[in-house]
């Protein structure tokens, strides 16, 4: 479904400031592959998902989805192969907008925009059983403005957009970092019963190791620009905290840093 | 007295300004741009019809040219922003200078042409003050119904999501460079009809004419949102609140002049008028928000906000 080879990328080539965010990254993603992504600070993981999502060009290497090759298609051609949640809750959604019109949008997502209506009637039904669904209580708060929600309602929705039309690839980038424990439990909860039920090709980046141990098919570590721990299966779930560090510390050959990593639950 | 002579005519003008208005709120509100080109478009708007008309074509063909020669002027400056990645504000200044001279060479290197009035059929004159605003009236009530539908629409949404949320419209597959060049497509477009009325108001093009636009243009967008969105913040109220904006705004422009203020200032009026619309909101909440307690409510369970 996914097949990077040999990515690379610097910030600031050739000044003080060069940063190589990414040092030959490889990665193979199987359909239906859950995956969750985890590193230390600075190791590129959202780099990574940038790359995927075409914020910028590599430097080097190329990037498949579904067979196609992406790696030169702008960011708003390849948003159809992919759904993206991220960090900030401001990020995925239009304030300004209703709630209904935030879904038509992204309905619409891999289609030509026309002089159509942008929703027709039916779908607000159809919005309306699919926002009941995540029991947040927005099923009545169709015409509401985005920007009126909480961060965890406005990172469901988004959540909401982005598999809405079921992408070849969601990417998630800590979208649970930035709500409280409680909210963000939920809004995970909703996560893994979309991408379960959907079976969809997942990243999900976290930096809470439970989460990462829990969830999932298949767990990879992050370091330096590069994937040093990739375990899967039944190896994946009987992981434990202790045996991932070890691990990561194996192959670094360096101690696991990241401050904002939750060794506990 | 006096005030209830040069009323009618205030209203007239202000309805013209007032959709020049619209025009920058599609730049202003909805793309976030401060798209400074509208002041060269409103020129080119008036330039254009007024040649087209010496030329001997009906008034609704003169008008419809202008309209395209508006949106093409938008085109300019959205792909200077776009395409090649000059900031907005400049690549609006780039368009302004451009429009310039070509709205001299439209002019035929001439500062100012009159149209024949007599021999023409215009949609509205300052010697009509009634017919003017039942014409400017009507189509401003078209544009706003067109801007209306066309917001509901596919493109149209977007193109208010690209201003809202660029990052947002990305990830969701909108082209957001080719929608801010369709918006301001548009609302050149507009503020080139404003033009073309307005030479028929006055019966003439003057290459100064459209001279610090954009800044009346928000002026009439501040005045009347600052009702508008407190009586309905929808979308449909605030064009019309913007439309009032520039009726307010040529109505105290008037009585100005009529307490003897040399025309000489009005543009720095205009202009103390947008600081001040800006500047007092920003200043209120930075120096003046009292800590004032607000009551407590108890929430127990049913809490939403997960
Ligand atoms: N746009 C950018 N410009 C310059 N440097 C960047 C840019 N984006 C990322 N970097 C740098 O690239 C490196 C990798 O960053 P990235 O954001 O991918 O890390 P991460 O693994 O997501 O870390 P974290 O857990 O802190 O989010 C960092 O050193 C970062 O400073
Ligand atoms: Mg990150």
């Amino acid at each position: 479904m996914l097949k990077i080879k040999n990515l690379q990328k610097t910030f600031n080539p050739g000044t003080v400031n060069a940063k190589t965010a990414l040092a030959g990254l490889n990665l193979t993603l199987n359909n239906g592959d859950f995956v969750t992504v985890i590193g230390g600070n600075g190791a590129g993981k959202s780099t990574m998902l940038n790359a995927i999502s075409g914020v910028w060009k590599p430097d080097y290497g190329t990037i498949e989805i579904d067979g196609v090759d992406v790696t030169n298609m702008p960011e708003y051609k390849r948003a159809k192969f992919l759904g993206r949640v991220f960090q900030d809750p401001m990020m995925g959604t239009a304030p300004d907008m209703e709630i209904a019109e935030n879904l038509g949008i992204a309905r619409r997502r891999g289609t030509k925009r026309r002089l159509r209506w942008g929703i027709r009637k039916a779908e607000r039904q159809e919005y309306k059983e699919l926002l009941a669904t995540l029991e947040l209580g927005l099923e009545n708060r169709l015409s509401s403005k985005v920007g009126l929600l909480s961060g965890g309602q406005r990172q469901a929705v988004t959540l909401l957009m982005a598999t809405l039309n079921r992408p070849k690839l969601l990417l998630l980038d800590e979208h649970t970092a930035a709500l409280d424990p409680k909210t963000a439990a939920k809004v995970l909860e909703i996560t893994n019963k979309i991408v379960t039920e959907n079976n969809l090709t997942t990243l999900m980046i976290t930096h809470n190791m439970h989460d990462a141990i829990e969830y999932g098919n298949r767990l990879i570590m992050m370091h330096e620009g590069k994937v040093i721990v990739d375990v899967s299966g039944e190896e994946k779930k009987k992981l434990t905290i202790s045996q991932l560090l070890e691990l990561f510390e194996k192959a670094s050959g360096s101690e696991f840093a990241n401050d904002k990593v939750m060794l506990s639950k | 007295m006096a005030f209830l002579n040069v009323l009618p005519g205030a209203i007239a003008e202000g309805l013209i300004w007032g959709l020049m208005a619209i025009g920058v709120y599609i730049s202003y509100k909805i793309l976030d741009i401060a798209d400074l080109s509208v002041d060269g478009s409103i020129c080119t708007g008036a330039c254009v019809c007024v040649v087209m008309l010496a030329a001997g074509n009906p008034i609704w063909l003169c008008m419809l040219a202008s309209v395209i020669a508006g949106a093409l002027a938008g085109v300019l400056t959205g792909l200077f922003h776009t395409a090649l990645g000059i900031p907005a504000i400049l690549a609006g200044i780039l368009t302004q200078l451009i429009l310039y001279s070509v709205n001299l060479s439209i002019l035929g290197g001439k500062s100012l042409i009159a149209i024949d009035i007599r021999s023409t059929n215009l949609i509205m004159h300052m010697s009509d003050n009634p017919m003017a605003i039942v014409s400017a009236g009507l189509i401003i009530v078209a544009t706003i119904i067109g801007l209306w539908l066309f917001f509901y629409t596919e493109t149209g949404l977007t193109i208010k999501s690209t201003g809202d949320n660029p990052h947002m419209s990305r990830a969701q597959g909108v082209n957001v460079d080719l929608n801010k060049v369709i918006g301001l497509a548009i609302s050149n477009g507009i503020v080139a009809l404003a033009g073309s009325l307005l030479a028929q108001y006055k019966g003439s093009a003057n290459i100064n004419d459209g001279r610090g636009a954009i800044v009346i243009g928000l002026a009439a967008i501040f005045i009347g949102l600052s009702v508008s969105l407190k009586i309905k913040p929808n979308f449909v109220c605030s064009l019309i609140g913007v439309i009032g904006g520039g009726i307010v705004y040529y109505i105290i422009y008037n009585f100005v002049i009529l307490l003897g203020l040399k025309t000489d200032y009005l543009k720095m009026l205009s202009a103390i008028i947008v600081a001040l619309f800006i500047a007092v909101p920003y200043l209120k909440t930075k120096y003046f928000t009292k800590q004032k307690p607000i009551p407590i409510v108890q929430n127990n369970g049913g809490d939403e906000d997960a």
